[in-house]
C-alpha cells in the first residue's frame, strides 16, 4: 500500500479528569486513571513525532486538559514546533492571568464550551456551578486578542434554546461558534434516550442557525452541522479512517478515531511503545479502515464510498456489533432501523426508565 | 474601489500563515482548520502584513517577481480571501 499522506490533526487527550460531569461527554465509560497518564516528557515527544510528519493542528483535549499542570509546557513546546494549538475547554481550571500566559507561551485558540446559555441549566448539565465563571473566561479570551470560539453541545435538553445561545454569543462577541451535535459514544450513547432530539427540534435548530447565519455574515461565523441520525447518510468520520486524524488517548493509546479502543479485531498500539512515525504508516490499527479492501456489501458497491468511507466505524460496532458494517445511520445501511427506532422513540416523548447518568469516574480507579 | 485600494489588508485575527515542509505548501492556519495555498496565494498574503496598502501589496509583488500587470489579480484574491474570512482591512 502506498504511504499514507500525512496526519493534519493531531488530538492530544491529556487527561480524562474533569471537574464536569455532563452526560452528553463522548469519553469512554472506563475513564483512564490518572496514574496511568502519560507524563509530560512523553507528551513532549509525541509532538515533535507528529509534527515531524506533519501535523500541523493540534487539540488539546481531555477530560479537561486544565487539570494537566504541566499544560503550560506542552503548549511552549507546541508552539516552538509550529504547530497551531487549539485549547478545547470547559474553562474551569483556568483565571484570567493563565490565559494571558498562554498567549505569551504561543496559545493560538481557546474554545471554551457552554452546557446551556443560561446558568440554570449549564449548572444542572455541567454538574456545577460553572456558568459565571465560563462568562468570565470567554471575556478574558477575547481581552486577550485570541479568536473566541465558543461550543454549544446540543442535545434534547438544550436544542429548544439554539436562539438564546446565538443571542449569548453574539453578546460576548464571539467570532465563531461551533453548534455541535452530541456524538452518541460513551456517556452519550449510554445517555441516548434523554439526549436524542426530534426530527422537528433539529430541523428548527438548523432554521434558526441559517436565520443567524445569514444575519450577523462577516461577523460571526456559526457551525451547525445536522446530527448524522437525522441525515440518512453517515459522515465521513474523522474525515476518513487514517487520512487526517490521529488521537493520543491520556495512556498513550493512539487511535484513529477517539472512539476506537475496544473495537473489535483492531490492533491499537502505544505511544510508549512505538514511535508515531510507525504507528501512523505501518501500524495494523491505522491501516486496518484505511482503502477499501474492509468494506462489505452496501459499502463496496456504492457510489457514494469514496465520499463518506462507509461512515463511522465505532458507531457501526456500537449499534449493530460488527465495525465493518456500513454505519447504521446510512439510509442503505440493513441496519438503519435501528436509527430511525432510537428516533421514534424521542418522537414519542417516551421518557425512559433509567434515570440519566452524569459522568463520574469509578470508584476503584484512581 | 480607490478607497480598497489605500487600505490595508492583514491577515485575519486567529489565522497564521505558514510554510509546511511536509505538504511542500504554504498553509493558513486557523482556529481546528487549515487551507493549503496555491503559490500566488501565498506569495500575495505573505505581503498582507497590515501596514501595506492593497497598492503597497501590489508594488511589493511586482518588484519581487518582476513582473507587471498584478493588480487585478491581486484585487480578484484580496476580494474573495476577504469574503472567507482569511484577511481583513485594518
Amino acid at each position: 500500500m502506498a504511504k499514507p499522506p500525512p496526519p493534519l490533526w493531531l488530538l492530544a487527550e491529556v487527561t480524562h479528569s474533569c471537574p464536569l460531569q455532563c452526560p452528553y461527554c463522548s469519553n469512554p465509560l472506563d475513564l483512564i486513571p490518572k496514574k496511568d497518564e502519560l507524563d509530560t516528557e512523553n507528551w513532549l515527544r509525541v509532538l515533535h513525532e507528529a509534527r515531524q510528519i506533519g501535523a500541523a493542528q493540534l487539540g488539546f483535549s481531555g477530560g479537561e486538559p486544565l487539570v494537566r499542570k504541566d499544560l503550560e509546557v506542552l503548549i511552549g513546546a507546541a508552539r516552538k514546533l509550529g504547530f497551531y494549538s487549539n485549547l478545547i475547554t470547559s474553562g474551569i481550571g483556568m483565571d484570567a492571568e493563565r490565559v494571558e500566559r498562554f498567549r505569551e507561551l504561543g496559545l493560538d485558540h481557546i474554545q471554551v464550551s457552554f452546557q446551556a446559555d443560561d446558568a440554570v441549566l449549564n449548572d444542572y448539565l455541567a454538574g456545577t456551578h460553572s456558568f459565571q465563571h465560563k462568562l468570565d473566561m470567554a471575556r478574558a479570551v477575547k481581552a486577550n486578542g485570541y479568536p473566541m470560539v465558543l461550543c454549544f453541545v446540543i442535545h434534547r435538553q438544550n436544542i429548544g434554546q439554539v436562539r438564546q445561545m446565538l443571542d449569548l454569543a453574539a453578546e460576548l462577541q464571539a467570532d465563531y461558534v461551533e453548534l455541535a451535535t452530541a456524538q452518541y459514544e460513551g456517556w452519550a450513547l449510554l445517555n441516548r434516550d434523554h439526549l436524542l432530539p426530534t426530527q422537528a427540534q433539529v430541523r428548527e435548530a438548523e432554521r434558526i442557525a441559517h436565520e443567524y447565519q445569514a444575519k450577523l455574515k462577516g461577523k460571526m461565523r456559526i457551525y451547525y452541522v445536522v446530527p448524522d441520525y437525522y441525515e440518512n447518510r453517515p459522515k465521513p468520520c474523522v474525515g476518513g479512517w487514517g487520512r487526517v486524524f490521529l488521537a493520543v488517548a491520556p495512556d498513550g493509546l493512539a487511535l484513529p478515531c477517539h472512539s476506537a479502543r475496544g473495537l473489535p479485531g483492531l490492533e491499537l498500539h502505544n505511544v510508549r511503545e512505538r514511535s508515531i512515525e510507525w504507528i501512523w504508516n505501518e501500524s495494523p490499527g491505522f491501516n486496518h479502515f484505511r482503502g477499501e479492501g474492509w468494506m462489505k456489501e452496501p459499502c463496496r458497491t456504492c457510489d457514494e464510498r469514496e465520499k463518506d468511507f462507509g461512515g463511522c466505524h465505532c458507531q457501526a460496532f456500537k449499534l449493530t456489533g460488527d465495525p465493518t458494517n456500513a454505519d447504521p445511520t446510512c439510509a442503505k445501511s440493513p441496519h438503519h432501523h435501528l436509527v430511525e427506532k432510537a428516533i421514534d422513540t424521542s418522537e414519542l416523548g417516551i421518557i425512559t426508565s433509567k434515570p440519566i447518568v452524569f459522568r463520574q469516574r469509578n470508584k476503584n480507579s484512581k | 474601489m480607490s478607497d480598497t485600494l489605500n487600505s490595508k489588508p492583514g491577515i485575519a485575527l486567529g489565522y497564521r500563515l505558514q510554510w509546511e515542509e511536509v505538504q511542500q505548501c504554504h498553509v493558513l492556519l486557523y482556529p481546528e482548520g487549515m487551507v493549503q495555498l496555491n503559490d500566488t496565494a501565498a506569495a500575495i498574503l505573505a505581503f498582507c502584513d497590515g501596514k501595506r496598502s492593497v497598492l503597497g501589496v501590489i508594488a511589493a509583488l511586482e518588484n519581487e517577481y518582476e513582473a507587471e500587470d498584478l493588480r487585478e489579480d491581486v484585487v480578484a484574491f484580496l476580494h474573495e480571501a476577504v469574503d472567507r474570512g482569511w484577511v481583513r482591512y485594518g
